[in-house]
């Protein structure tokens, strides 16, 4: 199946699943109610480091509205949390994988660890209760910094993590590398701290567990981004029940950007008590418990340097990156600064030779794993500052460094690991120098001048592997779960469509794009396609949303199944026409012997399978309802040009984002105006990485520092300009969508953008290195400390 | 400690007996099942629970329920028409795509529309800045700008 031949696919329509979002009738987790609910609040540690001496329950227990208290003392025959991706080390030996506890055993090892889970009637009881708690700590030395984590005489976290370490990985030639650097005309190099984030999906986490006795089988609602992968990981791995046991259900998801994505503590620990108490146990996470037990994101420290030869070609790099784990490995923490970092770091360009090493530690801050973009904007970060350092240093154009080592043989290896299937790094890139107007660049930075203000310029010319994955590379590099995708198409008898995908919406807008594939390719109406998703009760198998894989893994089991469907209709077309079946077309919504006007509409075929009274009923089941499951035979690879237009204000500091720029090649485009939505909130994400957010902890005491948004800076609508957003099409060459993903692209192009930029601005004064976030404070500080 | 309280929730008479720490967000959310009023954050930062209290915009989790006491109270749920036509500004977020995972939403409506009232000509600059009270972090607020702008010119009509 050719592109074209996918009908709607280019049409901004707008969501189908807009109307119950503006009225209010929306069902997120916090809205689904049962009778007989309890309320259950999570006790967490006030302390980044402790020893549990003891705990008296005594007084809460006999609280008003109390139900039980459980801690982890209580949880026998519970496991801890697993951890899905096996990383072996330099060493040759498996990671160090500390149990990972569903409520504190015996210690605690960051603020926010959950200690106990008190269920009261209501909510203000159960919080009242909490407080009534005596926990007996007993304090220990804390350490938050992932670099500190290693030094000698650290505090000791886990047992089973000497020093700390869950490992040390490297990948490429190493001697390749440093032959390629003992021979450089010049070497470009840098020091990068990519900053702690929260995710802060506006959505806070929250659940809701129940226990059915007489079926001996439990529910959950649960605000997460993979509902089959919760449910294995819950049942198979911690609980020990079979899978049909628990029905996991995500309705509406107010938002994941990769913190939906883990299997927590707090849901295992209310499914196992809902049975304990034989009551619903609904917990939702006010924002504050969210910022310090939500995953966090980033949080690595790397030194990077860039081998050239005099026309500044890139001969090789090489990269020494330490990774904050936080004080457990959630569900992917381990893969994201190895699988999805170290194999990105080729970016667009010829590279022949990179070595990178990896150090991941645990220190006594909340978990790290991954948000958007996971690893690849970590990439793109240290490849694109690095570039952009080495035109600096080269005195090239900043356009004409990257032109000079792009890609352009595809398909094209990589010395990381990738084959990248195909891409035009000049298209998008000149259609970027074209949409920013960089011809006009001059003239405005004169004009900012003339008010006193500095302005700056940056590109990111990042790219990324999407669609995960090919489940047999993934396996083969430590991963513990398949990654394909599963999509079921039920033909409902008059021809409507009932679609069930393991992919998962939680802002995506899946009702939709996925209903137009399903419309365009049956030639039927796009509100007779329903899209079903976020039930394991109801969809067959899933792998979820993450990595932006829902198009082109998730969409593409939906068209393997319409595959399914059209074919079957064709036998039974055949039949109806008595004709062959090798002369029967589909095309428009009808199936019709080729060369002739006889023909039978969808939806006669559709009620002949399901009223087989003229049916081949020997040789053909009736019914029409498909499934198939897709496992890709590559990763995707989005690429695009972002450019970055800042004017500082010397005075104060103040970073305005004057311009954001972005044109993207994400392959072809089912709804232009959805990909453009997803550009825009990444490419807002990823800004407020490079100048606002900074997810801090005291390095004394191990308190996150930034635990509201009164001390989280979230971007907001006057932090931000509009974007103009622009695409160019080179289609994936391994999926029938030729669909590359869009989610993740601007989180990951913007902050090299834009921190690119206010280096260029502050260039002409002296100043070398801003981290980020680049706040008024740090950008004015590093013009004084130029000044003087 | 328990309160009567009685109001004017959706143009309907309400009255109630609550605890007196209860606020107006769980009032509206747990009591009367208004749950298209969301809680984004415990600050009053996010503005998720925006609601209009006298014709005001203000954020239901930082009042208690006893201080909307004799007060007219409209939430997402009382914009729409019967008959289900939706108010300007709901159909200018479908038509503008300022809207992605939902959640944000509905108070990020309430806003606008209060917003248009106080600013019925608000430039692109103004509407950003009036916006600061609530935070969104699926759409980049790129669409939400232009669905206010959309949703002002329908509701001056």
């Amino acid at each position: 199946m050719g592109a074209n031949e996918v009908g709607a696919i280019g049409q901004s329509v707008r969501r189908k699943e807009d109307l119950r979002f503006i009225t209010g009738a929306g069902q997120y987790t916090d809205d689904v109610n049962m009778v007989r609910q309890t309320q259950g609040v999570f006790l967490r540690s006030p302390h980044a480091h402790a020893k549990i001496r003891s705990i008296d329950l005594a007084k809460a227990k006999a609280a008003p509205g109390v139900v039980a208290i459980f801690t982890g003392a209580d949880l026998t025959g519970v496991n801890g949390l697993p951890c899905g991706w096996l990383i072996t080390g330099t060493d040759g030996k498996p990671m160090n994988e500390p149990p990972h506890p569903v409520l504190a055993q015996g210690k605690v090892r960051y603020v926010g660890d959950q200690v106990a889970l008190v269920i009261a009637e209501t909510v203000d009881q159960a919080k009242d209760a909490a407080e009534l708690i005596d926990v007996d700590y007993e304090v220990l030395p804390a350490v938050v910094n992932c670099v500190d984590a290693l030094k000698a005489g650290a505090p000791q976290i886990h047992e089973q993590a000497p020093g700390n370490k869950c490992y040390t990985w490297a990948l490429g030639d190493k001697a390749a590398v440093e032959a390629a650097f003992a021979k450089a005309a010049h070497v470009s190099k840098l020091d990068i701290i990519n900053n702690r984030l929260v995710p802060n999906a506006i959505e806070p986490r929250c659940a809701l567990a129940s226990y059915d006795r007489a079926a001996d089988a439990y529910t959950l609602y649960v605000s997460n981004q993979n509902p089959h992968v919760e449910r294995l990981l819950m049942t198979a791995f911690v609980l020990g029940l079979p899978e049909t046991k628990l029905r996991v259900i995500a309705p509406d998801v107010g938002g994941g950007f990769g913190s939906k994505i883990y299997l927590y503590g707090e849901e295992t620990a209310m499914v196992w008590a809902s049975k304990k108490v034989n009551r619903p146990i609904k917990w939702a996470a006010d924002r504050s418990e969210a910022f310090v037990s939500d995953a966090h994101g980033r949080d690595h420290i790397t030194h990077a340097e860039l081998a050239m030869d005099k026309d500044g070609k890139f001969l090789a790099m090489r990269v020494v990156t330490n990774a904050n784990m936080g004080a457990y490995l959630s569900t992917f923490a381990s893969c994201i600064p190895t699988i999805l970092y170290a194999t990105l770091l080729a970016g667009q360009y010829t590279t022949p030779a990179i070595y990178v090493e990896v150090t991941a530690s645990f220190t006594n801050t909340a978990p790290v794993d991954a948000y958007r973009g996971a690893g690849r904007p970590e990439a793109t970060f240290v490849v694109e500052r690095l570039v952009h350092q080495a035109a600096v240093d080269m005195k090239l154009p900043q356009d004409e460094i990257r032109r000079r080592n792009f890609i352009r043989t595809f398909p094209y290896a990589t010395p990381v690991a990738l084959t990248y299937d195909i891409g035009n790094y000049d298209a998008t890139l000149d259609g970027a120098n074209e949409l920013a107007d960089v011809a006009g660049y001059a003239a405005r930075k004169a004009a900012s001048a003339k008010r006193g203000k500095l302005r700056g310029i940056g590109y990111a010319s990042y790219i990324e592997a999407c669609g995960l994955a090919p489940s047999n590379v993934a396996g083969a590099l430590g991963a513990r779960a398949g990654l394909f995708e599963a999509g079921e198409v039920r033909v409902n008898p008059t021809g409507s469509v009932t679609v069930f995908t393991g992919s998962h919406s939680h802002g995506q807008g899946h009702e939709t794009t996925f209903a137009q594939i399903v419309a365009g390719r049956l030639g039927i109406d796009i509100a007779n396609v329903d899209v079903v998703h976020g039930d394991t009760g109801r969809v067959p198998f899933g792998m979820g949303t993450y990595g932006s894989r829902s198009l082109s893994v998730g969409g593409t089991a939906i068209v393997k199944a319409l595959d399914k469907v059209i074919a079957k209709g064709k036998k039974i077309a055949a039949h109806l026409l008595e004709a062959a079946e090798t002369d029967i077309e589909f095309k428009d919504g009808k199936f019709t012997v080729a060369g002739t006007d006889r023909s039978k509409a969808f939806a006669e075929v559709s009620l002949a399978a399901y009223v087989p009274h003229n049916y081949p009923l020997d040789k053909l089941e009736p019914g029409l309802d498909e499934t198939a499951f897709y496992d890709p035979t590559n990763f995707t690879y989005p690429a695009g040009t972002h450019i970055a237009e800042i004017e500082i204000d010397p005075e104060t500091g103040v970073v305005e984002v004057a311009a954001f720029t972005a044109v993207d090649d994400f392959g072809n485009i089912i709804n232009p105006m959805i990909v453009e939505g997803q550009v825009h909130g990444g490419v807002a994400q990823g800004i407020g990485q490079a100048l606002l957010e900074h997810c801090v902890y005291d390095p004394e005491s191990g308190q996150l520092l930034t635990g509201s948004y009164m001390d989280y800076a979230m971007p907001r609508a006057d932090d931000l300009p509009s974007f103009k957003v622009g695409t160019r099409v080179t289609p994936c060459t391994h999926n029938p969508l030729g669909a590359k993903g869009c989610g993740e692209a601007g989180a990951i192009g913007a902050p090299a953008a834009i921190m690119n930029a206010v280096h260029d601005a502050l260039l002409a004064l002296g100043v070398t290195r801003i981290d980020m976030p680049a706040s008024p404070h740090r950008v004015w500080q590093a013009i004084q400390s130029a000044k003087a | 400690m328990s309160v009567s309280l009685s109001l004017k929730v959706n143009g309907k008479a309400v009255t109630a007996q609550v605890d007196a720490r209860t606020l107006l967000v769980d009032f509206l959310r747990t009591n009367l099942a208004l749950t298209g009023t969301h809680v984004g954050c415990d600050t009053a930062q996010c503005g998720a629970c925006t609601v209009h209290l006298d014709g005001r915009a203000v954020k239901a989790c930082n009042i208690l329920a006893v201080q909307a006491n004799g007060a007219d109270v409209v939430t997402i749920e009382g914009l729409a028409a019967e008959d289900g036509t939706l108010h300007p500004m709901q159909a200018a977020f479908k038509e503008c795509h300022g809207l992605q995972c939902g959640f944000c939403t509905t108070g990020m409506v309430m806003s606008a529309i209060d917003l248009v009232g106080r600013h019925p000509g608000a430039d692109e600059a103004t509407i950003r800045e009036q916006l600061d009270g609530n935070i969104c972090r699926c759409t980049g607020y790129h669409n939400i700008v232009r669905a206010v702008q959309q949703g002002a010119t329908a509701m001056a009509k």
